[in-house]
């Protein structure tokens, strides 16, 4: 397979023909623009180590999601940045490039803190290896985590190495009837407070809160909160981590926005807040200029996640920052031909 | 070890050292601005103190726009570039050029804002890692990342490290806890990376310059986030006849599902060594000591001592011990915290090793240690981060003896080389710096050095900063390689010998 990976890229170059990494498509609504020639990673598929006790499992970069979750959860561990399932075709090779993490990203981190190490494939065909199968590792330039979330624009992710936690014991879900404002300060009180909250969501006046861990101390956390306990709070938190909330489902153009979390309501459209109010969905067709500005003076960015104007969602980056981004893409893909204006209109 | 300066040459500078005096004076005030030879020797080394080198200048700005006009000049007459923060590194990342500017951070050190609901501060480089968490605690809040260089370490020295501590199995290193930088270019030009919410626009380029050891550009401005201090933290201090013992103890910790604050390790020659400073109750006839934390709320930690304590029995703990007190608790740490000084209390020099093993080759490797040190007959304590499988084998030996520094500097080599060969990494956490430069062309091949190379060209295309530390050029590595036969076949057989 990485011998025809290593084909197709080389003969890619010499026609001056861009190539688009794909897993299973199911995140092909995302980004810029969709060029160039499908490479299918999908049969580049397996688990190839994984040992428990080293909370480190590596994989090969078109193992299904779902593969992976299942051979995690036979040994009670788990993916701790709760990575979107946005269908069974799904690869993780394919969630680190893009990069996407779920409700628990609040309080466990990102897919990028979860990468430990990669394979990737260069312009020249050759498979390069960064990081490793530990925990710590300093030694060269963090490559492997700069390649989580660049959507397959750096090279081709053959293996991907992640840390691995358990699952927690106990959870437990409860819901307070507050408005937006008054759930924004809620969040931000309660991740203030030593409690063991994994996360948070706010829609439709309601907050819901996501405790995890032994159930005495969930038990104790639940009083000290108060509210009400949500009954199926697991399948809860399964619809807004698969995006299949109604919020997801109901509309089509849908901004997100990366800000400071204790930001005010922002009054652009509906509104679906999670990570503790660091992470706002906004829905419908509201000026894009107007977003922009919005999370700006948020401290944070907005990206037109699906839907609309593509042209408009882009992210913006200051000019310096702009030319620095631009002459890595170069020094990292210098023919040019993996995934092009996937993530930027010049990368 | 290797020189910097030997093989991996710069061009030619394009002032000469009273030019270049000349005109950073006309950007810095004359208290920020060295250059007598005896204003300097307290710059002449970092904590790698072997090793020594006057630099040609020292600079210490006051403000970002100092550390841009620096660069700017610095850049124009091609003078290499040595960022420095408080000299604490390990592997001689802030050694100095002989014809290169220091540039010391140390007196950029305010905490700019600390936003309590939030739960970020935003601080200069040259502030102290503990002096964050002390301003944060009257907010119950702390700055999680605690090597244990914390009461001198520099933040801006973190970053560039990626500086880890006994906490960072659960809370983790450096790179998780940040939210944004500010980075001054060779150019003198001012980057903003990340932002205040928790990701950032375009290519993630926090973690590419955590880590980075000062080569890609000067960290002026830091966003850290701030955690909620637990309520309540206890230690359990377990004993066991054999390392392989201990060895199994941890991983049977983790496969049970927990994850400790902390999961430290030390063996019995550390453990001689530190108790008559610390007098904290090691058992001393026990082969190795686990420390194993648990934090949280009451009840939380409550139940998790209670799982830790049965799977250390179960794994055969000769005894085990449960903190009382917070006290107590810090009693116990602080032989762990404490282990390099003492060991520097035993013998005139040591030198800390820092490699990374899957923790189900500690025994293995153990032994390797064990073997080398009968074979280079030096002592070799080891402490270390078991949970994350971070080793920190202490060689003690003594330079003015001949021939002994020669000695540790090869034995050192050959504990990397064995972590490699294990599928470990020669640093887990104190960075290559000039110590490990070699073991680098160990750890990677041509292709992943060639992109190091790229990474760098596209923020620093001359190379002035901190020229020979970190990544070595393909020329060292065939110098090297030329001396060294790794995994049986010969390293860089295609690049041309010298
Ligand atoms: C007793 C002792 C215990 C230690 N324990 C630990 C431990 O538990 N865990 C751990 O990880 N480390 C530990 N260390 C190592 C060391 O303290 C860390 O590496 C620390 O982060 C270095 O910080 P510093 O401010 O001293 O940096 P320096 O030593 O001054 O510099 C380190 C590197 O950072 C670069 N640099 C510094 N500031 C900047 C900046 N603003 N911008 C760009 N580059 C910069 C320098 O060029 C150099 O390459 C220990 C050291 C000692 C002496």
């Amino acid at each position: 397979m990485i011998e025809q990976f290593a084909d197709t890229i080389r003969r890619a170059v010499s026609d001056r023909r861009t190539l688009r990494i794909r897993g299973g498509g199911t995140k092909d609504f995302y980004g810029v623009a969709l060029d160039g020639d499908v490479i299918d990673t999908r049969a580049h598929a397996g688990v190839i180590d994984y040992e428990p006790s080293e909370l480190v499992v590596t994989a090969r970069a078109g193992t299904s999601l779902a593969d992976l979750e299942t051979v995690l959860a036979d040994k009670g561990q788990m993916l701790a940045f709760e990575p979107p399932r946005l269908g069974p075709d799904s690869t993780i090779g394919g969630v680190i490039s893009a990069g996407f993490s779920g409700p628990r990203r609040a309080t466990s981190g990102s897919a990028r803190d979860y990468v430990l190490g990669v394979k990737v494939m260069n312009g020249d065909g050759a498979e390069l290896r960064f990081g490793g199968q530990v925990m710590k590792n300093v030694a060269g330039y963090d490559m492997s985590r700069l390649m989580a979330g660049a959507c397959g624009t750096l090279g081709l992710l053959t293996e991907v190495s992640l840390k691995v936690l358990p699952v927690p014991r106990t959870e437990l879900t409860v819901r307070l009837e507050l408005p937006e404002a008054d759930a924004i300060a809620t969040m931000n009180r309660l991740a203030g407070t030593p409690l063991p909250i994994s996360a948070t969501c706010h829609h439709d006046d309601v907050l819901s809160v996501r405790l995890s861990g032994a159930e005495p101390a969930v038990a104790a956390a639940r009083a000290s909160i108060g509210g009400e306990i949500v009954a199926d709070g697991a399948a809860f938190w399964e619809s807004v981590r698969n995006q299949r909330h109604s919020h997801f489902v109901r509309h089509t153009t849908l901004w997100r926005l990366s800000v400071r979390s204790t930001v005010l309501p922002i009054d652009l459209g509906p509104t679906l807040i999670e990570w503790g109010g660091a992470l706002r969905w906004i829905a419908g067709n509201a000026d894009p200029e107007k977003i922009h500005e919005a999370a700006t003076a948020a401290g944070g960015h907005a990206t037109l996640y699906r839907g609309g104007n593509k042209t408009c969602g882009i992210q913006r980056l200051a000019p310096g920052m702009l030319a620095l981004q631009q002459r890595l893409k170069q020094a990292l893909d210098p023919h040019g031909v993996f995934g092009a204006r996937r993530l930027h209109p010049t990368f | 070890m290797g020189k910097p300066e030997s093989i991996d040459a710069l061009l030619p500078p394009l002032a000469g050292k009273a030019e270049l005096v000349r005109r950073l004076a006309a950007v810095l005030p004359p208290e920020c601005l060295f250059d007598a030879t005896e204003d300097m020797t307290p710059y002449e080394c970092d904590g790698l103190s072997a090793w020594r080198t006057v630099p040609l200048v020292v600079a210490l700005p006051q403000n970002e726009a100092q550390v841009a006009a620096v660069m700017k000049i610095c850049n124009e007459v091609r003078v290499p570039i040595v960022p420095r923060g408080a000299g604490t590194g390990l592997s001689g990342g802030a050694q100095p050029h002989s014809g290169g500017v220091t540039l010391g951070l140390s007196k950029m050190k305010s905490i700019l804002a600390l936003d309590p609901v939030a739960r970020t501060a935003r601080v200069q480089p040259g502030v102290r890692n503990l002096a964050i968490s002390e301003a944060a605690a009257r907010h119950g809040l702390y700055y999680a990342p605690d090597p244990s260089s914390q009461i001198a370490c520099s933040i801006g020295g973190n970053v560039a490290e990626n500086s880890g501590g006994v906490h960072c199995l659960k809370y983790g290193l450096t790179v998780h806890n940040l939210l944004a930088l500010r980075l001054v270019t060779i150019e003198g030009e001012i980057l903003e990376l990340g932002g205040e919410g928790l990701d950032a626009a375009g290519y993630d380029l926090m973690a590419l310059i955590t880590g980075s050891e000062g080569l890609l550009g000067i960290v002026t401005e830091i966003t850290v986030k701030l955690l909620p201090k637990p309520q309540l933290a206890r230690v359990v201090m377990a004993a066991f006849d054999s390392l392989e013992r201990a060895g199994e103890a941890v991983a049977n910790i983790i496969a049970a599902g927990i994850i400790p604050a902390g999961l430290e390790m030390m063996d019995q020659l550390a453990t001689g060594a530190v108790e008559q400073f610390v007098h904290a109750g090691y058992p001393l006839d026990a082969a190795a000591v686990i420390l194993c934390e648990s934090d949280g709320t009451p009840e939380e930690v409550a139940a998790e001592i209670e799982h830790m304590s049965q799977v250390l029995r179960d794994s055969g703990a000769t005894e085990c011990r449960l903190s009382r007190d917070d006290a107590e608790r810090l009693l116990f740490w602080s032989g762990r915290k404490a282990a390099f000084p003492a060991v520097g209390r035993l013998m005139p020099d040591y030198y800390c090793m820092d490699g990374t093993i899957p923790k189900r080759r500690l025994g293995e490797v153990l032994k390797g240690i064990a073997a080398l040190s009968q074979q280079f007959d030096l002592k070799c304590p080891n402490v270390f981060h078991a949970g994350d499988g971070n080793l920190h084998p202490l060689i003690m030996f003594d330079a003015n003896v001949p021939g002994q520094q020669e000695r540790a500097e090869e034995f050192g080599a050959r504990i990397l080389e064995l972590c490699v060969e294990v599928g470990g990494t020669i640093t887990g956490e104190h960075g290559v710096g000039i110590e490990k430069i070699n073991q680098m062309c160990v750890q990677f091949g041509t292709a992943e050095i060639e992109t190091f190379h790229a990474v760098k060209h596209a923020f620093d295309p001359v190379g002035l900063l901190n020229p020979g530390k970190a990544i070595p050029t393909l020329q060292r590595c065939a110098e090297y390689g030329a001396m060294h036969v790794s995994r049986g076949k010969e390293a860089f057989s295609d690049l041309p010998r010298f």
